[in-house]
């Protein structure tokens, strides 16, 4: 009984032994399924074209984008979207948090970054609950990019 | 009166902030949250829903900025005119202040009673709210919510009349916890509030009545996100039963909400706020919230 009890709470605490989930992008549509809703490869390539120019458009966000290498940004963001919703792709870039650690983002820029790719979204017809669908993934990964001040 | 309590908060703002950077931050405009995840103003002056606070703190500010807003909300229902009016600022995504005045109009209510057509009861709110766990809107690989907890510090400006209708005391203070969820990929927003309070009909009717304990009350909101501008759902908030001479009921709305930008939103809600003396009140709610 107490080998049993033991067993079971093995089982159910497999989250609080391991904190960091080995994956840090879970895929969210394992059918592809939102993948499509994006308009696959071409759609995510149109969608995050608009999210380059509307982040040099924002003067939030534009000096953070003028001096970066926006191609590369661009193939890591279409290869980590493509993987969370289900393309089969995988993200072949710099570990989070060392991509950002030097760029002192604040979470005022993180949203910046956000809405500007809810806009491409929305210019590329995603629809709403899909965009909410990867931002929801999205969203937690603001722990490795937001680095500046007040951040945690 | 509301534009001297907005000066103290914007003045109370600046020596928070003291770092020009941040006391900046106040006439440039924080715009670190998305769109309508501020939440409204609740008929006291926090930030929440229509009803009840939520876990948010109010304005568009992140843990860098500060934030502010005003609002101007009125109820009409079959026997009286409700109007609240108030501000908040919100610092650093962490602490809310707000101060709002309730206008309780009793038309001919009023008139029946031998007051006087129109007679108004007043109540004034001071309101601070803490950031203690969570971030209901980032974190959505946590399940846990932002939680806060908050105080409402309460004055019915009419002591004589709420005593003379039973109440013990003109003077008053709400404590609330109230948790905070958005499930992002549902676009759904949950929470829940516990509040200890002494108020009857929030206050119009003073503190204490039979008995002269806080009385802990449950209420709730659900929303669900139509889009990026427009929010519907409801709510409700359960009150004490306290005052011998009036039974009262759980207040209950169906809300919209409409963020026409970060500045300027609007609710429209029917709400159901229960008996207040002399029936069941009903009817339409609207308010406006300006934000800076």
């Amino acid at each position: 009984m107490k080998y049993l009890a033991l067993a079971a709470l093995l089982i159910a605490t497999p989250a609080l032994a391991e904190p960091r989930n080995a994956d840090p992008f879970p895929v969210i549509s394992p059918d592809g399924s939102l993948y499509q809703a994006f308009g696959g490869h071409e759609g995510l390539v149109r969608i995050t074209d608009d999210l380059m120019v509307n982040v040099l458009a924002d003067p939030r966000t534009h000096d953070f984008f003028v001096a970066a290498k926006r191609d590369q940004i661009k193939t890591g963001l279409i290869q980590i979207f493509c993987h969370v919703m289900g393309g089969g792709c995988e993200y072949t870039g710099k570990d989070m948090t060392e991509a950002h650690s030097q760029l002192g983002i604040r979470e005022e820029d993180f949203t910046a970054l956000v809405e500007s790719l809810q806009k491409a979204m929305d210019k590329n017809h995603v629809p709403f609950r899909a965009q909410n669908r990867l931002l929801a993934a999205m969203a937690p990964h603001h722990r490795e990019i937001v680095t500046g001040p007040g951040k945690g | 009166m509301k534009h001297h309590l907005l000066g103290a908060l914007l003045a109370l703002s600046l020596l928070a902030g003291a770092p020009a950077a941040r006391a900046e931050s106040i006439f440039t405009y924080a715009s670190g949250k998305l769109l309508l995840t501020g939440g409204v103003s609740q008929v006291e002056g926090a930030a929440g829903g229509g009803l009840t606070p939520w876990a948010v703190i109010g304005g568009y500010e992140t843990k860098d900025q500060v934030g502010a807003n005003a609002f101007y909300t009125s109820v009409d229902t079959q026997d009286y005119r409700i109007t609240s009016q108030g501000a908040l600022l919100g610092l650093y995504n962490r602490v809310e202040l707000s101060c709002a005045r309730q206008d309780f109009d009793t038309q001919g209510v009023g008139a029946a009673l031998g007051l006087g057509y129109g007679y108004t009861i007043s109540q004034e709110t001071v309101g601070v709210k803490v950031r203690v766990i969570g971030d209901a809107i980032l974190d959505q690989d946590h399940w846990w919510p932002q939680v806060s907890i908050g105080a409402q510090v309460k004055h019915n400006r009419n002591g004589a009349l709420v005593k003379a209708l039973g109440a013990r005391d003109d003077r008053s203070t709400d404590y609330y916890v109230s948790a905070t969820k958005l499930y992002l990929s549902r676009g759904i927003l949950l929470n829940g509030t516990l509040r200890a309070t002494k108020a009857n009909q929030f206050g119009i009717l003073g503190y204490g009545g039979v008995d002269d304990d806080n009385h802990l009350q449950a209420e709730g909101s659900v929303a669900y996100l139509v889009n990026r501008h427009l929010a519907i759902g409801a709510e409700v908030r359960t009150k004490p039963d306290n005052l011998a001479v009036a039974k009262e009921g759980a207040a209950v709305d169906l809300f919209a909400a409409y963020a026409l930008n970060k500045h300027l939103s609007l609710t429209l809600a029917y709400a159901d706020l229960g008996h207040i003396v002399t029936r069941r009140q009903s009817g339409f709610y609207g308010s406006l919230q300006v934000g800076f």
